[in-house]
């Protein structure tokens, strides 16, 4: 476990930059995930993203789906790809603060 | 060496080549660096690594920590995280990544190439391998996360290389040797295990599946690969006509010119071969006679197992319309036990563009996609929705040798539409008929 101070705020993250608590999560989480995963400007499909994400675990208590990603902001995987390319695991997940993918990796 | 290892030394005696002193040996050619090499992960790392295992043979347990997010952007998998749970003990593990990396079919090489890839791993990995990993990837064993791009950059700039597969996605596909060194191949698997890991390239490397999905591919029954057991779509090369019977070879074996299985059993004298015994008794359809110094052979009754043929190699040979069948499902024990591949297409032809095949493939895919429960393997849906739904959703129609045997219990579901007048029933209707 390592902590990461950024503009005043401090995470507690893991070593694939997870953050631990989901509580810790806020505006200034995003920005410092940004550069690590690959993304120049975060837009309003990325904010989508990341919002359904949330709503999502925030109701059900586990990520959703690929499948169900898709379905909810209406994007293709080939387009959440295109905002984030590490993917929806490593990328958006780990943006919106959700626990670490686990299983067969 | 940076750790005393005791009981890591004891596997370095016997006869089979031990891992011990193939891993002592890479840490002394990584101390030694003749070649000066810049290693971009630390130099001791394979010393690390002998010291954590052998804390593992101290202690009984594992000292990986649970899981690890890492790959390369673009891809949603094709590297498994890993970091050490001592990593102030053995900081040369501290990360210990693995790459997968795509083989070639039926894992034929040159040597120019396998030193390419040792040239990339020594330098910005930990020089040692898996060859191969089950699924059937070259697999490189150690590395630190910010090397991960740059593995990935020259594998793919200089080298023509991709990553395999890992994730929720069509793991990496195998293939067994096929047409290039084996006289029983049905199809070329290496052409369709290529033509299919390159058709679906998207699949492979961007998990969009409720779980993971791999294909196999055997040229014959014999499954050198083990489609049957380890792909959840299994293609299994077949023929549809007889067996090609060369007489006068038959006699050489009956003769004892010709040693029957090849040669495979002669490390014992189990006396001469009796063709009555060895083969014709064996036939599981007793398909076989052999009378007047002739074999016959009744194609209709034979199912193919291989026998004969494995057994008289020079003497029998394939028919000559080959073509593969397709079996689904195959799985190891998690979730809900273990499941070997059902036949769900007895023949298919094995033609480029394959267009039939892909076919298929991607009706399943569309299928289990749509209806497939998060970590839900093929097999696992198969058994949910029945086996009945696979055969509607690839257009499939059942016939006997969809089943080993027909069901025994009569919890037998009608469609609507297949019984006269339908489920909408009004009581009072049947009333005027039955008293209460």
């Amino acid at each position: 476990m390592a902590q990461v101070d950024f503009k005043g705020k401090t995470f507690d993250v893991d070593e694939d930059g997870f953050i631990l608590d989901y509580n810790q999560f806020c505006d200034e989480w995003i920005e410092y995930v940004k550069d690590q995963e690959g993304i120049d400007e975060m837009t309003d499909e990325h904010k989508l993203v990341i919002k359904v994400l949330q709503e999502y675990y925030e109701k059900n208590g586990i990520a959703p789906m690929v499948r169900v990603l898709s379905k909810l902001t209406k994007f293709k995987l080939k387009h959440i790809y295109e905002l984030f390319p590490s993917g929806p695991g490593k990328g958006a997940c780990k943006m919106a603060g959700l626990p670490k993918p686990t299983g067969c990796v | 060496m940076k750790h005393e290892t005791p009981l890591l030394n004891q596997l370095e005696s016997g006869p089979w080549p031990s891992f011990v002193s193939d891993l002592k040996q890479q840490a002394e050619v990584r101390a030694k660096n003749e070649e000066n090499i810049e290693f971009q992960i630390p130099v001791d790392a394979v010393e690390d690594l002998l010291g954590v295992l052998e804390l593992s043979y101290v202690d009984g347990t594992t000292h990986w920590k649970h899981g690890g997010i890492v790959g390369v952007f673009g891809y949603g998998g094709g590297v498994i995280g890993r970091y050490c749970d001592q990593p102030q003990n053995f900081p040369g593990v501290a990360h210990f990544h693995t790459m997968r990396v795509a083989q070639p079919g039926g894992k034929y090489y040159t040597a120019e190439y396998l030193r390419d890839l040792c040239d990339l791993w020594d330098l910005r990995g930990s020089g040692i391998t898996n060859m191969h990993g089950s699924t059937g990837d070259i697999i490189f064993i150690g590395t630190t996360t910010p090397q991960l791009e740059e593995v990935f950059y020259e594998l793919t700039h200089k080298f023509n290389q991709d990553l395999g597969g890992s994730g929720s996605n069509l793991r990496t596909p195998a293939d067994c040797i096929g047409s290039s060194r084996c006289e029983y191949a049905c199809y070329d698997t290496q052409a369709l295990c290529y033509d299919l890991t390159q058709e679906y390239q998207d699949e492979l490397h961007r998990p969009a599946f409720p779980y993971k999905f791999k294909f196999k591919f055997d040229g014959c029954p014999n499954g050198c690969v083990a489609s049957i057991a380890r792909s959840d779509l299994s293609f299994i090369g077949t023929w549809k006509d007889e067996i090609r019977i060369d007489q006068e070879a038959v006699q050489a074996y009956i003769g004892g010119e010709m040693p029957p299985n090849a040669g495979a059993h002669s490390g014992r004298d189990w006396g001469a071969f009796d063709i009555q015994k060895e083969v014709i008794a064996l036939c599981p359809s007793d398909c076989m006679k052999y009378e007047g110094g002739k074999l016959e052979i009744n194609n209709k009754e034979c199912v193919r197992c291989m026998h004969c043929i494995n057994v008289m190699p020079r003497a029998l040979r394939i028919g000559n319309d080959r073509g593969c069948s397709i079996l689904a499902g195959a799985k190891a024990p998690i979730l809900d036990g273990a499941q070997m591949g059902s036949l769900l297409i007895p023949f298919i032809k094995v033609e480029e563009p394959y267009d039939e095949i892909k076919e298929v493939i991607e009706n399943v895919w569309d299928w289990w996609m749509e209806e497939g429960k998060n970590r839900e393997r093929l097999g696992e849906l198969i058994k949910r929705q029945g086996l009945q739904k696979l055969l509607e959703v690839t257009g499939v129609t059942p016939d006997a040798r969809h089943v080993q045997e027909p069901r025994s219990n009569p919890y037998i579901f009608w469609k609507e539409e297949e019984v006269e007048g339908g489920w909408d029933r009004d009581i009072d209707e049947y009333r005027k008929h039955h008293q209460r």
